[in-house]
């Protein structure tokens, strides 16, 4: 018996040790998108340009005026944004043991713009500062009715009511956003590009505004991975082994309303970082969530940020909106998923 | 979610009607009719013909209900006879035949994965039939082509999605799961032209993509009645292999019926009735989804028959959603605005009784 084990404990051990080298390697990954993401643009710079604007700040060059006032905040919200999403994507897989959920499956997105289009066409704010409130207010208030609506009845939410559900009240708040912008053209014309999704253009405040939200729902779910992994086991399990199963639910649907708020309200609408994320980490990772939510930490920047900057590069001089390439690059991992899988696992 | 059957349709070939059931042998055809469904059949018809007439007296220019009948005849002074004839029937209807399209549309593939709580729009077709058209309004090519680009669209997005969908046969879940990616790839797309594009024309591209039916004319009507007139009889005649087909794959083989030919059939005359709807009239929502199920509700299982009233109501269903938003609401709105609105808390109701099966 003690020959036996001796070898799977060390296996174990090996594979801890493998989980952790890649996780680091990953960091280094993610540093090199931080530099590049600072670098690429329709201006581009070197990396020393790039440093310095931070650590060695001189007003008088243009080049690192550049980095300060444009890339720095653009970065930064990639960074806070790509990790909430990825984040609040495994959480939600984890809570609703369901490997469809995901921000933009749950009408979070269209939640969001309803309140924005409001937001410009009844009080005619017209900045990124201002719609931040409101398009968080709307996230929320949208990702508990699909979720509630989801829920309700003895089956629970069940992976495709929740995707029902989501699709339908984003139909609908869709519905109410497009009879606003149809009457007035101005409106759309600002709507139009916050729909799109972007990490262009948003001054350095909105990154200080939402990273409270951010930091605690980050935080939230590293603390909940442990109670996530048992939760994963399914409902009758988790509660055998003594998990408040109702209650972990419920925070993590506070975590994730949080998140997914605060990206939204910072970036605008970007599908399906938060549904690919997970999947793509849990090849390495397996279903232990504690090494899965800390690959998503790392990994959903190093995904938004590379998006960002295939969307500064392609379509020179003009940028094509991150939100458009995620869903471009999702939409298939998606399809993927949904072939591989049984169908009786939905 | 492919556990489910549609409670009315496998065991309940219902007692209550069988009674109902009379059969009828005409020459080398015997078939059965239930008398009921005709009779509802007969009511809707008839509600259609009284809003339809008064829908016609609406307007900025009154005319009173006899006019409207002279002029539908044939027989009404010139006064009259350029607005209801040229201006208003046209746009009833498409309105009429839209909604009828969408509706038996939303009843083939309801049945067909199983679920009511699927319709066209969900997997993907509608969006198709909306990037393709939009980027062929802010491009400013030739309008005249437009309905054949969107039903194009549409149906290459179909195609799509089923093609995706197969894997040694089409599981129903597989294809809504893959419509639902199709469809964010064509938001996608969609959202890049609209940003792309100056937004004089992003405009009058976001107006089509509310869906209406406010500029048909007589081509569109004569292109519906064709449509309609190839495809209602095909989808009721479906109906019945559909039914066998909802016992489940196997039991359907082993009573004689090629499984995917006819699953190939019905998602061909499926996407062919809202591809047609979606490149006249835009992408409606609700219309496919809501239909079906009062149809159901007032008839009974989805035979050929019911599928005759799902066309009925989802016309009234469309009338009154554009009559609303033409004359009833503060300012004009086209009519897939409408539809949502009425169509999304009735959705969520049906979600919320469906809990206990799904």
């Amino acid at each position: 018996m003690v020959a036996e084990s001796a070898p799977a404990i060390s296996t174990q051990v090996g594979w801890r040790l493998a989980k952790a080298t890649g996780l680091m390697v990953l960091v280094g990954v993610l540093l090199l998108v931080l530099v590049l993401s600072l670098r690429i643009g329709s201006l581009g710079l070197t990396t020393r340009d790039a440093l310095d604007a931070i650590f060695n700040y001189n007003p008088e060059s243009y080049e690192q005026t550049v980095v300060r006032s444009l890339r720095l905040p653009r970065t930064l919200i990639g960074l806070g944004v790509g990790a909430a999403l990825a984040v609040s994507g495994a959480v939600m897989q984890a809570a609703t043991r369901n490997p469809l959920a995901g921000p933009s499956i749950l009408g979070v997105s269209s939640g969001a713009a309803f309140a924005v289009v409001t937001a410009i066409y009844f009080l005619g704010i017209a900045t990124p500062e201002g719609y931040v409130w409101f398009a968080f207010g709307g996230a929320a208030a949208a990702s508990i009715l699909v979720y509630a609506v989801a829920s309700a009845g003895r089956g629970g939410a069940t992976p495709v009511k929740l995707a029902l559900a989501g699709v339908i009240v984003s139909a609908l708040l869709g519905s109410w956003s497009t009879a606003l912008v149809l009457m007035d053209q101005e409106t759309l014309d600002q709507v139009r590009f916050w729909n799109a999704g972007s990490l262009a253009g948003r001054p350095l405040g909105i990154f200080w505004t939402v990273l409270p939200f951010m930091g605690i729902g980050l935080i939230g779910a590293i603390l909940l991975s442990r109670q996530l992994n048992v939760m994963s086991m399914g409902e009758d399990t988790a509660r055998a082994l003594g998990l408040h199963t109702g209650r972990v639910r419920l925070i993590s649907g506070v975590l994730v309303v949080m998140m997914t708020g605060a990206a939204v309200a910072a970036a605008g609408p970007i599908g399906f970082v938060g549904l690919a994320v997970p999947h793509i980490v849990r090849l390495f990772t397996g279903p232990d969530y504690r090494w899965t939510i800390a690959y998503c930490l790392v990994a959903g920047p190093i995904l938004l940020l590379g998006a960002d900057i295939v969307g500064r590069v392609v379509v020179r001089p003009a940028e094509l909106q991150v939100g458009i390439i995620t869903a471009l690059c999702g939409a298939p991992i998606l399809i993927v998923i949904a072939r591989r899988r049984r169908v009786a696992d939905l | 979610m492919s556990a489910y059957v549609l409670p009315d349709t496998a065991e309940g070939v219902t007692t209550a009607s069988t009674r109902r059931l009379k059969s009828v042998r005409l020459g080398p055809v015997s078939f059965r009719l239930n008398v009921r469904t005709l009779g509802l059949i007969g009511i809707a018809f008839a509600a259609l013909v009284l809003f339809s007439s008064w829908a016609l007296t609406l307007g900025s220019f009154p005319v009173p209900v006899s006019g409207v009948i002279n002029s539908v005849l044939g027989r009404g002074s010139d006064e009259y006879d350029f607005i209801v004839r040229t201006l208003r029937l046209p746009r009833l209807l498409a309105a009429l035949m839209v909604g009828a399209a969408l509706g038996m549309s939303g009843a083939i593939f309801q049945g067909l994965v199983r679920n009511p709580l699927v319709s066209p729009d969900i997997i993907g077709i509608n969006q198709g039939a909306t990037a393709v058209a939009v980027f062929w309004i802010v491009t400013g090519q030739p309008v005249g082509m437009l309905a054949p680009v969107a039903f194009a669209g549409a149906t290459v997005t179909a195609l799509l999605v089923y093609v995706l969908s197969w894997r040694g046969g089409v599981a129903p879940s597989r294809l809504v799961l893959v419509g639902i990616g199709i469809n964010a790839v064509a938001a996608a797309g969609t959202t890049y032209i609209l940003v792309k594009y100056p937004i004089e024309r992003v405009g009058s591209a976001v107006a089509w993509s509310a869906g209406s039916v406010y500029a048909s004319t007589w081509d569109d009507v004569a292109i519906l009645s064709i449509a309609l007139l190839i495809l209602t009889p095909l989808a009721a005649i479906l109906m019945w292999h559909l039914r066998i087909l909802q016992f489940g794959d196997d039991t359907a083989a082993s009573l004689g019926l090629p499984v995917e030919p006819t699953r190939l059939l019905l998602v061909l005359v499926g996407c062919g009735c809202s591809a047609i709807a979606v490149s006249l009239a835009g992408p409606i929502g609700f219309v496919a989804l809501m239909v079906p199920h009062i149809a159901r509700m007032l008839g009974g299982a989805m035979t050929g028959s019911v599928l005759i009233l799902t066309a009925i109501l989802g016309a009234l269903l469309l009338l009154a959603s554009d009559v609303v938003g033409q004359h009833f609401l503060p300012v004009s709105m086209p009519v897939g605005v409408v539809t949502a609105v009425v169509g999304a808390p009735y959705f969520l109701f049906l979600l919320y009784r469906a809990n206990a099966r799904l």
